[in-house]
């Protein structure tokens, strides 16, 4: 997360804020304090902590395709079950070993992903939303149906696997924890890097006007297309992490709307949608408000629509939305700022 | 003679009962500016949507370059050499000025980073946006965001520019600026549609007009013959030509 000016005769161009050199050493030394936790933090301190960091991987995808690519799906949950049951296929028929299986299973739903996907693109708007939820339910139905998964009960990890991933539990849980974190880190900053390159560009376009997009050249289907199988590929991966962390999976779990897309609606667009900083304050609302609500019962979900409700109209666009809008900041930034004053006064330029 | 730039042969396109072209027949030659004029409704940014691809046609095919283009996307035809402006612009909100115009430069115009930097920032000069350049397009006034529409069409480097409506709106003074800059662009060697109902602006730099109603071409020729003509001071009775 460099600064990157170019210089070009007559044209400076950068991207750095003041804030976000101010805040690239600090998220670098939060990661490493993160990456630490193994030897600070305990037992059910790191679950939460792995649990935060999986659904940052979901909300970082779901922002992609929801505030970027205009695709609001409600069907993630298919590749969070998909790649759960990869999991579980990978390791206990294939032998693979369990961290191999966790890319097996990105891989394998993002091919299942290119079918699907351009079965669902032909649909626009809620039919897409719904049609991806019916999707996914299909795919649920189908699993349930394979008795060698343990059918509509599921199945739990073999334990000679489980013993696999490393040896003790403690370690086991280090090595689910460390898979977490970097699946955490490098999803946001794969989608730093994306949003900043040729193809972020074409993306933020279609965000802002698709139509306006195509009649400047941009292949709108091609680009949303990718996404939709980017975001699968990851989501997928983070299926199989999921359910390396619980060891046991039911096409219930691996496939609920509520858990891996409905609280993933609710942290991207609390947190502010289209934006990548939106999402990682989503997730931290969410499990404050979680962790704050934890013996309210149904109250708790009554909680969180009000929560959503009040940031709805009071700030639509989103918690990170009205403080960027506010004052004008980027912690993460992907725009490219034209250097002015070298442009209307070039004495000014050999100052850099 | 060479051959023309856009072709549209017998286009039609209806939208339920409502024909907004009809069998509409066209050539224009390069480095040829046409004006467009018509009633309210009467179909001329059907037809950019028809020669840029946002619509495709129910009959009849359009050529650019000789090829027949009516099977591909506007994204597509773009990459070919059509850029195009809407009438209620289409700006990116969320995007600086500089930033809107670099998506025209990278995919339209299918240029390199530094080069587009580069032709961005000479078409911001051209167009006077340069001070706009790091403000969100959301944050402009209509007169820039119609600024806007021009400046981002000509980041793709058209070989045919289709302009609807971009002198609405203008002082006097903002007008003779813009038809300055459109004088320039055509003297590139760039062919110009521009649709319009400022006649004056749309007079001082065409070199030919057409007429458009109910979707249909009515006139078509020398632009001071053309306003002259009895089907267009039909069209246009009681009205002010300049209105
Ligand atoms: N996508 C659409 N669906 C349905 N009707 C449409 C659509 N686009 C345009 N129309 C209708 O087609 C007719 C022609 O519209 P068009 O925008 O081409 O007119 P115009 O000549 O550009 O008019 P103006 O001078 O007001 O811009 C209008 O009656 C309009 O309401
Ligand atoms: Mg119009």
């Amino acid at each position: 997360m460099t600064d990157m000016s170019v210089e070009k005769p007559g044209a400076s161009v950068s991207r750095a804020t003041r804030e976000s050199k101010i805040a690239l050493p600090i998220l670098i030394v939060l990661v490493v304090f993160l990456a630490a936790a193994p030897w600070w933090a305990g037992r059910a301190d790191m679950r939460l902590m792995v649990e935060i960091f999986y659904y940052l991987v979901l909300a970082q995808m779901w922002n992609l395709l929801a505030g970027y690519a205009g695709l609001v799906s409600i069907g993630q949950q298919a590749y969070v079950g998909i790649g759960g049951y990869m999991l579980f296929i990978g390791t206990v028929f294939l032998g693979v070993h369990p961290l191999a299986a966790v890319i097996v299973a990105g891989v394998a739903a993002a091919i299942l992903a290119l079918p699907s996907g351009a079965l669902l693109f032909r649909l626009r708007g809620p039919y897409f939303a719904i049609g991806a939820w019916v999707l996914a339910e299909t795919f649920r139905l189908i699993f349930a149906q394979v008795s060698a998964l343990g059918g509509g009960s599921g199945m739990s990890l073999p334990t000679d696997i489980v013993r696999s991933i490393a040896d003790g539990r403690s370690a086991r849980e280090a090595v689910v924890y460390w898979t977490a974190l970097g699946l955490a880190v490098g999803s946001v900053v794969a989608v730093y890097y994306l949003l900043r390159s040729r193809f972020g560009l074409a993306l933020t376009a279609i965000r802002d006007n698709e139509e306006a997009s195509g009649s400047l050249g941009v292949n709108a289907w091609m680009t949303k297309f990718s996404i939709y199988i980017i975001a699968a590929f990851v989501t997928g991966m983070t299926g199989a992490l999921i359910f390396l962390q619980k060891l046991r999976i039911s096409p219930d779990a691996a496939f609920s709307v509520n858990d891996w897309t409905a609280f993933v609606i609710f942290m991207v667009v609390i947190g502010g949608i289209g934006t990548i900083e939106g999402p990682i304050i989503g997730v931290i609302v969410f499990f404050v408000l979680r962790e704050f609500a934890a013996d309210w019962g149904s109250w708790y979900l009554i909680l969180l629509g009000t929560v959503a409700i009040v940031v709805m109209l009071k700030a639509p666009k989103g918690v990170w939305g009205y403080v960027a809008e506010r004052w004008g900041l980027s912690i993460l930034p992907v725009a490219r700022r034209l250097d002015l004053n070298s442009v209307l006064d070039p004495s000014r330029k050999s100052r850099h | 003679m060479s051959q023309p730039i856009l072709e549209m042969r017998r286009v039609s396109k209806s939208f339920g009962a409502l024909k907004v072209a009809d069998g509409i027949d066209l050539s224009v030659n390069p480095g040829q500016s046409l004006g467009v004029i018509g009633p309210n409704g009467a179909g001329k940014s059907t037809m950019f949507n028809l020669v840029a691809g946002v619509l495709p046609p129910d009959e009849g095919h359009v050529f650019f370059d000789g090829a027949d283009v009516t099977g591909k996307n506007m994204a597509q035809r773009c990459r070919d050499g059509i850029g195009r402006s809407y009438q209620i612009p289409h700006p990116f909100e969320g995007m600086s000025v500089f930033e809107n115009l670099l998506v025209g430069a990278r995919f339209g115009g299918a240029m390199p980073d530094d080069e587009a930097y580069a032709v961005s920032m000479k078409i911001l000069t051209e167009t006077e946006l340069l001070p706009k350049a790091n403000a969100l397009a959301g944050t402009l006034s209509l007169l820039e965001r119609k600024r806007l529409e021009l400046a981002r069409a000509l980041a793709t480097q058209p070989r045919l520019l289709l302009l609807d409506e971009i002198a609405g709106g203008l002082t006097e003074a903002e007008c003779q600026s813009l038809i300055a800059t459109i004088k320039g662009i055509r003297d590139t060697g760039v062919s110009i549609i521009w649709i319009e109902h400022v006649t004056h602006a749309l007079l001082a730099v065409v070199d030919s007009l057409m007429v458009l109603n109910f979707g249909m071409k009515i006139a078509e020729g020398e632009p001071r013959e053309v306003m002259e003509s009895r089907e267009v001071r039909e069209i246009y009775m009681g009205l002010d030509a300049d209105a």
